[in-house]
């Protein structure tokens, strides 16, 4: 892949989670999406750099705060958004939302709500991958809370003792719902943390694409090549409330503003026209081609049907199979 | 063949790895230690530690990464070493392996099977001593099992393992020293029914697991006063065998819960709830209830035996039921 095209690349995929994300918030008001949404606004630079770096057969494991990912990794927009408007052409069926968005196609293991519940869950996939012998990498996505955990401790360590190939990704965007990191946390130094289980750990701009495309590459490389977990911490900022109901009173309007200025879209962008490697055809192209994508998207969810309730009860255990 | 409770679920630990190279048994001190209750012992000397996985004391970790195993192809056998400590890894069996078939539409199951013992009776007071499999049988999504013969001890693992969704089965402790009498080709076993262990016509006992050789003998001690007991033992707590619920009800017409569980909110009063919901106009007295007193579990012997279900209050308890009906 080019210079130009991974960075065209990157650009598009942050503005699709972007479009796809504005679009959840305008729904969400228009009470067509309930219940929880957080969206990822201005920390789109995590999935679209991280998810550049991964084959198809690699698994991923996200947060509660995951469409991005899920769209990144491969699941259409379509299908997220059936899922969140509660559809059976959802990719959970409408049981899940957007909190749990699961995929079997392209490996995406959620859309966990519970802080650091899914870094268990990681550490065995890889452990199934390394003991049938596949070159595989799961990327487990997990926020700066979840270091408070006793599960990112204990997955940590379980990972770093059986040398198996997880990425650990910390996207630290600072507050832990609204609480700052220097609140909850004696040691602010993230990586440190990876490092005490004997993990390399690598910082990294979160609001740069391109720098977290690189770090994740290089991590992917080595955790592949059998060099055991590694573990990046993206430095990033949610520019929205965390969720549809936090009225914000924990940080100042400057502050947010201060990150606005380091928009991973806009800064891409700008540093592709200053090069004169993007052109304005060539971005409105980009917008075109996704602002089609979410319109799609929102009509096919507009269309999708209700399950019916008499299979409320289905998908509890296997059925079994039909003669 | 003469064997033990424990030596039966060994043998059955063996076999499934024998037959299936997918299936890999990890958890505390199940390697070099050779098992807490020693049931895998031996097991790592001949089969290796890629497959009797030693696990840090991290419950949480290690129950999660058998649900991470199974869902990439896997067949774990998570030990936890007693049910209390299960606790600690309560997030990834009820948020995780009982939720992502659902949650997921179907796409994922997780064929994980989770071993643990269970019960008091062994002085090991309030941290090691209860009962909480009655908390689990209230999860949808989790199939649980209480192996209270050798048979089962030997035959529930294996049909366990071919199961896509997770199992957990509850161990008595005091079950492992049990001997009992096993046929040579003795195998595997189904996990959907409960199982009458003494036939009889005058009032049905219902009971699983650890209680289940004392109430075989309550129901001697009944015998000899004239009282015809029928035992039934659940072996399945999650989904319960309400046929066999109800071929014991009406057939005896009395019926006495014995759980070492809790009474309130417990898998006694489920039953009871059940047998008085379907079955009142059929009863001839009130369902009656044996649990452990309402205290965590005492050290001290004494103590501890009064908080028990004894054969003295199951023998009393169905008593009062054939008198109640007169």
């Amino acid at each position: 892949m080019t210079d130009q095209h991974q960075a065209h690349d990157l650009l598009r995929r942050m503005l699709r989670v972007r479009r796809l994300e504005e679009t959840c918030v305008e729904l969400y008001s228009a009470t067509k999406i309930r219940g929880f949404l957080h969206v990822q606004i201005g920390e789109e630079a995590v999935a679209a750099g991280v998810m550049s770096a991964l084959e198809p057969d690699d698994a991923v494991v996200a947060t509660y705060r995951e469409h991005g990912h899920a769209l990144l990794r491969g699941v259409s927009a379509d299908s997220i958004l059936a899922e969140m408007f509660g559809k059976q052409e959802g990719c959970c069926r409408g049981r899940g939302g957007s909190m749990h968005l699961f995929d079997a196609a392209t490996r995406f293991y959620g859309g966990n709500a519970i802080v650091a519940g899914g870094l268990p869950v990681a550490v065995g996939l890889a452990l199934a991958d390394r003991m049938q012998g596949r070159r595989r990498v799961t990327a487990c996505f997990f926020g700066e809370g979840a270091v408070a955990e006793g599960e990112f401790h204990e997955s940590l360590n379980l990972a770093a003792l059986w040398q198996l190939p997880v990425l650990f990704v910390c996207e630290n965007n600072l507050y832990a719902m609204g609480t700052a990191l220097r609140y909850t946390e004696s040691q602010t130094d993230l990586a440190l943390k990876a490092a005490a289980y004997e993990i390399p750990a690598w910082p990294a701009d979160g609001m740069d694409a391109l720098a977290v495309a690189e770090a994740a590459r290089r991590a992917v490389d080595a955790v592949r090549s059998g060099g055991g977990p590694h573990f990046l911490e993206l430095r990033t900022y949610r520019f929205r409330a965390h969720s549809m109901f936090d009225p914000e009173r924990y940080r100042d309007k400057a502050e947010v503003a201060s990150w606005v200025e380091r928009d991973p879209i806009a800064t891409l962008r700008a540093t592709l026209q200053a090069e004169d490697r993007l052109s304005e055809e060539e971005w409105t192209a980009m917008q075109q081609e996704v602002d089609a994508e979410m319109e799609q998207a929102v009509a096919y969810a507009e269309a999708g049907t209700p399950e019916p309730v008499e299979e409320l009860t289905r998908f509890l255990y296997t059925e079994p199979a039909t003669p | 063949m003469k064997t033990t409770y424990r030596e039966a679920m060994r043998a059955a630990i063996r076999e499934a790895m024998q037959r299936d190279e997918r299936v890999f048994l990890m958890g505390e001190d199940v390697g070099h230690y050779g098992g807490c209750y020693a049931v895998s012992l031996g097991l790592l000397e001949e089969f290796g530690p890629e497959r009797i996985r030693d696990t840090p004391l991290s419950e949480s970790a290690f129950t999660g990464a058998g649900i991470g195993a199974a869902l990439g192809g896997m067949r774990p056998i998570v030990e936890i070493m007693t049910v209390n400590f299960s606790l600690l890894a309560l997030d990834q069996i009820i948020n995780n392996a009982a939720t992502l078939r659902h949650m997921s539409g179907g796409q994922f199951s997780v064929p994980l099977v989770i071993r643990m013992t269970t019960g008091a009776g062994r002085q090991l007071a309030a941290q090691h001593s209860h009962s909480l499999e009655g908390w689990y049988a209230h999860i949808p999504g989790l199939r649980i099992l209480a192996p209270a013969t050798v048979a089962d001890a030997r035959g529930m693992l294996w049909t366990a393992l071919q199961d896509p969704d997770p199992v957990l089965i509850f161990e008595h402790g005091t079950l492992y020293a049990v001997p009992g009498e096993l046929d040579d080709d003795a195998g595997a076993v189904d996990i959907d029914t409960a199982a009458v262990r003494r036939p009889g016509a005058d009032v049905s006992l219902i009971t699983y697991g650890g209680t289940l050789p004392m109430v075989l003998e309550a129901a001697d001690r009944l015998a000899t006063d004239g009282i015809d007991a029928e035992v039934l033992d659940l072996r399945t707590l999650r989904p319960l065998d309400d046929a066999a619920i109800a071929a014991t009800v009406t057939k005896t017409h009395r019926a006495v819960v014995v759980d070492e569980g809790w009474r309130s909110g417990s898998l006694s009063a489920e039953i009871s709830a059940r047998i008085t919901e379907r079955f009142f106009y059929d009863l001839d007295a009130p369902v009656g209830r044996v649990c452990s007193a309402e205290v965590p579990i005492p050290y001290a012997r004494h103590l501890e035996l009064a908080a028990l279900p004894t054969a003295e209050r199951v023998v009393a308890a169905a008593r009062e039921a054939v008198h109640a009906g007169g």
